[in-house]
């Protein structure tokens, strides 16, 4: 699975990008936030409030409840503030 | 039309372009969003997005608009990268028969585009940088053609 990390996401992980393979068991977006706030401190201040935190899954919009079946790449970003 | 770029644009040569050859249109309305000094607290912002995602999003929300008013021309110009105070950052252009679709969906289009295009706002200054913080106000705007997309 390629994952993207942007912007105070991008910071508090300290990596723009990494491919990772999942452990099972991890079958939407908020069960992938659980799995990677726990690896390390960087990922846990990044996931602290996963309520803040957006996704999306292959560049659409996803809600925290949203599968991760067939998914090849997962974005995690601040909410936007473009315009 | 949809373009995402580091370099400037040109308000009268984007809208020459637009109207090019056409005879049909009756209103053009653009809207260009700047870099704000913020009194003196801003030297610099810089723009971050997601590029693969970013331009979908943005013909996502073109093609929207294009579906709830007859419009006959849009036109979407988004800056990434550094930018200083008085700068362009982005141009919206909606072309119409009338002004009301215009007016309509030029304001839909950047309600909408602040909040869900994936753009980034870091801003840096005499007390250091931070990332700007999305705003509840642009939320309520882009929510309250929700509503209405509901009521009719």
């Amino acid at each position: 699975m390629h994952l993207l990390y942007f912007a105070w996401v991008r910071e508090k992980t300290g990596i723009a990008a990494e491919d990772v393979e999942l452990p099972a068991g991890i079958a939407t977006v908020g069960d992938l936030m659980a799995w990677l706030k726990m690896r390390g401190e960087g990922f846990a201040d990044a996931f602290a409030r996963p309520d803040v935190v957006r996704a999306a899954v292959d560049q659409t919009h996803a809600r925290r409840d949203a599968s991760l079946e067939g998914a090849r790449e997962i974005a995690f970003f601040p909410p936007v503030t473009g315009g | 039309m949809i373009r995402v770029q580091e370099a400037d644009f040109d308000l009268g040569a984007e809208v020459a372009k637009l109207r090019a050859g056409r005879t049909d249109i009756g209103a053009i309305v653009t809207f260009i969003g700047t870099v704000r000094d913020c009194g003196g607290r801003v030297d610099e912002m810089t723009l971050e997005h997601y590029p693969a995602m970013t331009e979908a999003e943005l013909a996502r929300i073109e093609a929207e608009a294009k579906a709830r008013w007859p419009l006959q021309a849009s036109l979407i110009v988004h800056r990434v990268g550094r930018l200083t105070p008085g700068e362009n950052i982005v141009l919206v252009a909606t072309a119409s028969e009338h002004r009301e679709a215009a007016f309509a969906a030029a304001e839909f289009l950047m309600d909408y585009l602040k909040t869900s295009a994936p753009f980034w706002k870091r801003e840096s200054g005499p007390d250091g940088s931070r990332w700007v913080e999305a705003s509840a106000n642009d939320d309520e705007a882009a929510s309250r053609w929700r509503d209405k997309h509901a009521a009719e």
